[in-house]
């Protein structure tokens, strides 16, 4: 590939951005991949790294268990596992009412002909979670989600995008998308590119590469927090969450506490830049201590604010541009992306190189959100 | 919610001497510290300490810390020990957990005074059980009881080292050996600083020789210029190998094995509000980016002490005098002493600062401390040696980057351990300077915090 030439620029070097890339260079196209700053430095390497499909929008059910397949055959997706550890999503009742919230949930998700939620009492709830505090009552669970490592899959994707040969720009920003014959000029701070298709995958950013092709969209960002503990002795299995509170708790590979739940903190998107909220985050503590009395001693080493985008919705931007043709939209996760990464850069691909996707995407259409 | 004028973080010499100044003068000043009683490392224990058998074994320089510590305890400071500051947000909103549980201050300006820590000095079996700092054994001696009941063995470079080996003797204890890694100085450059420092500082010089020539006497044994040191053993220290000036290879059997390669400045604090820093050549270590009265690139945060450049403990006292000074200005204040002026602080700055260009170049730490060989562990948190970081040092990636693809940094310890080794292998990685290089950005909490003590702050109603 002659520099400053290729089929298709991706615009963002997070996980989505870095799967689509991958996808298409496997399909046989030249690919160059635009990041701002380095790869993974934003959502994809702040995430807690959720592998889930348990309490997903009804919209975004399908998708997840296709993507939860290939999580099952990472190692031939990228040449690495990415640390995937199927220990199960269980959503916490720790009230009857919230136990009835849960079936109820359970019901509507078999209506729709879904069967991966599968409802707990108290004693099998105790018998995954020997330490979860008494007055829980039972569950709500995906047995065959999990979690990864984050920073393994970020290096797993890279490794395999740039082995299959796409090139990776990074410390490069794209300012501006302007159409010219056969495709778009890429214009960045470091010079011009020709190529036929333009992928958005700028994350928190994605807005703003909307506006360079004239689509303007109602759009957010999320700053959501996590922190991390030292290393514990005990072995808890799956990741858990509540019914009522914000938590989202999992224990790494390393042995550590991973704990989020979607808490805000600040961040200025102009700049970049975020700060951790210990007054906001003190609730996730709380909801952690909550669940687990044992871990009250534990000690927080680290703990960081991701920088995403936001839907009105909550569900993603996946698919062509509604006004300017060439344009490929996967951004917006709204919190959730991270499982979903090994499926949507194929979907991105085909909708590229054949005009479609074998799967539903009408829910992520971006002319849902234009202004 | 606590808000008071100034909040001080550190009852070390710096923090005690700049309270005092700002108390009396009438400003409400708030002093959170870690230990349970003022002093800080150097005056560690003085009031139980001064007067006794210890007190005379510890010298003259370490009782006259008592004065200071009286002056602190009665100058109307809110003094809160055994106390712990884990995150100060850029607008000063401060978190603390100790005795009364966690609690938020929002001051109007803060005084970084946290002093010094040992310098981080990797090789090849640093973390054996066994293995353990002169700073460590040091805070053991300023409490009862607990001079080691065998001879031990000192490895390192520095006067804190020295200080230990003359203080230990003269509780009683005994030094085995002390393997000196001080690499020797050219003579000429020697005694040019030297002369100068005669000069000013002629009687510190003298204690310091002295020092040197009671080790070379009551020592079991003295060796200079050793390099290549080496821990031995499984599960723990059995022994050391080091190599001696000459070239030839030795080896020793020890169960205890001190080591000291001199101090850095605490930057963690100042680094997590975004103070600039920059790499000072002569310590061989980054400081923070101060005006002539503590004043760093965020407005409201004055550093003094060790942790604004290593100084030693009068030097400390001073700098906390001075930005007490600039304090009281800023606010409207005048400093309460008749005799507290700038100029005479900035006099008695200087005198104490006159032997410091000698000690940083007598002591200037060898080279291979920053140049580990592949098997060293550079991260102990999470036990990755130089081998294990040598991939991601080829690629050309900033310090955050490689944290996030080995983990090194990720640990308890929050970088503070292999931050400096980390950035000198990327520098070197690069044939950058140090200068150019950054360590690990400062990823919050400032230190570990409990579980229950973040959670705390939801059941005070306090995360509305």
């Amino acid at each position: 590939m002659k520099a400053g030439q290729a089929t298709t620029a991706v615009i963002g070097g997070g996980l989505h951005g870095l799967a689509c890339a991958l996808a298409l260079v496997q399909r046989g196209q030249d690919v160059v991949l635009f990041e701002r700053s380095w790869i993974g430095r934003r959502a994809s390497g702040a995430t807690a790294a959720g592998v889930r499909t348990l309490w997903r929008d009804p919209a975004e059910i399908g998708l997840s268990l296709e993507a939860l397949e290939r999580w099952y055959r990472m190692d031939a997706l990228v040449g690495d596992d990415c640390g995937f550890w199927a220990g199960g999503q269980i959503k916490v009742a720790e009230s009857h009412a919230e136990m009835e919230a849960l079936a109820a949930r359970a019901a509507r998700t078999r209506d729709l002909g879904f069967h991966h939620e599968e409802l707990i009492d108290t004693r099998e709830l105790r018998r995954l979670a020997p330490m979860i505090s008494e007055h829980c009552v039972g569950g709500l669970i995906a047995r065959r989600d999990g979690a990864a490592d984050p920073h393994r899959t970020i290096a797993a994707f890279r490794r395999a995008v740039e082995g299959h040969g796409a090139v990776i720009r990074e410390g490069i920003s794209v300012m501006a998308l302007e159409p010219e014959a056969g495709g778009w000029r890429v214009v960045t701070d470091a010079g011009n590119w020709a190529v036929r298709h333009v992928v958005n995958a700028a994350g928190a950013w994605g807005g703003q590469v909307c506006r360079m092709v004239g689509e303007v969209i109602r759009f957010g960002y999320k700053a959501s927090m996590v922190f991390v503990t030292e290393r514990v002795q005990q072995a808890f299995g799956p990741v858990f969450s509540t019914v009522g509170r914000p938590l989202s708790f999992k224990q790494s590979s390393q042995g550590t506490l991973v704990v989020g739940g979607g808490i805000q903190g600040w961040a200025d998107l102009e700049k970049g830049s975020t700060q951790v909220d210990f007054r906001a985050l003190s609730r996730g503590a709380a909801a952690a201590q909550a669940l687990f009395p044992a871990i009250r001693n534990v000690q927080i080493v680290r703990a960081w604010t991701g920088l995403e985008g936001k839907t009105p919705d909550l569900l993603p931007v996946i698919g062509p541009s509604a006004r300017a043709p060439g344009v490929f939209h996967t951004f917006g996760f709204s919190g959730h992306g991270f499982e979903l990464v090994p499926l949507v850069g194929e979907i991105i691909a085909d909708c590229i190189m054949h005009g479609r996707s074998r799967y539903d995407i009408g829910a992520f259409d971006v002319a849902r959100l234009l202004t | 919610m606590l808000k008071p004028d100034l909040l001080i973080v550190g009852a070390g010499p710096a923090g005690m001497s700049a309270a005092i100044v700002a108390a009396r003068a009438g400003l409400k000043v708030v002093v959170v510290d870690e230990q349970p009683t003022p002093g800080g490392q150097i005056w560690r224990g003085v009031e139980a300490n001064a007067g006794t058998s210890r007190g005379r074994a510890l010298g003259s320089q370490y009782c006259s810390g008592l004065a200071t510590v009286r002056a602190f305890r009665e100058c109307g400071a809110v003094y809160w020990p055994s106390t712990r500051v884990w995150q100060i947000e850029p607008t000063l909103g401060t978190y603390v957990t100790g005795p009364g549980g966690t609690r938020v201050i929002a001051p109007r300006l803060v005084l970084i005074a946290t002093g010094a820590q040992e310098r981080p000095a990797p090789f090849r079996g640093w973390t054996l059980p066994g293995v353990m700092t002169v700073g460590a054994a040091q805070i053991l001696l300023k409490n009862p009881g607990s001079v080691p009941s065998e001879p031990v063995w000192i490895a390192g470079c520095g006067p804190l080292a020295l200080l230990y080996a003359h203080q230990l003797i003269r509780m009683g204890g005994a030094v085995a050996g002390f393997l000196d890694t001080r690499p020797s100085t050219p003579l000429r450059e020697s005694l040019r600083l030297a002369g100068r420092a005669v000069l000013r500082s002629s009687g510190e010089l003298a204690k310091g020789m002295s020092w040197y020539a009671g080790l070379r006497h009551r020592a079991g044994r003295y060796v200079p210029g050793v390099v290549d040191l080496q821990a031995l053993g499984t599960d723990r220290l059995e022994g050391v190998r080091y190599r001696t000036a000459a070239g030839r290879l030795a080896e020793i059997r020890t169960s205890l094995l001190l080591v000291h390669e001199g101090v850095l400045p605490e930057l963690h604090t100042a680094r997590s509000l975004g103070c600039e820093i920059q790499w000072d050549a002569g310590q061989a270590a980054y400081r923070p980016v101060l005006n002539e009265w503590g004043e760093c690139s965020h407005p409201d945060i004055l550093i003094a002490g060790d942790a604004a450049g290593i100084g030693g403990a009068e030097a400390a006292v001073h700098r906390g005098r001075l930005s007490a000074l600039r304090i009281l200005q800023r606010l409207g204040k005048v400093a309460a002493e008749p005799g507290m002026t700038e100029e005479s602080c900035r006099a008695a700055l200087a005198r104490a600062l006159a032997l410091r260009p000698f000690l940083d170049r007598v002591f200037r730490p060898r080279g291979e401390i920053f140049a580990p060989d592949d098997d060293t562990i550079v991260c102990r948190c999470e036990e990755l040696r130089v081998r294990d970081l040598r991939t991601v040092l080829a690629g050309s990636v900033g310090p955050n980057q490689l944290k996030a693809f080995t983990r090194a940094g990720m640990g308890s310890c929050q970088g503070r351990q292999c931050g400096l080794t980390v950035a000198a292998l990327i520098a070197a990685a690069e044939g950058r300077q140090m200068g150019e290089v950054q360590p690990f950005r400062v990823r919050p909490p400032l230190k570990p915090v409990r579980l229950c003590d973040l959670a705390g702050l939801a059941d005070e109603g306090l995360s509305s």
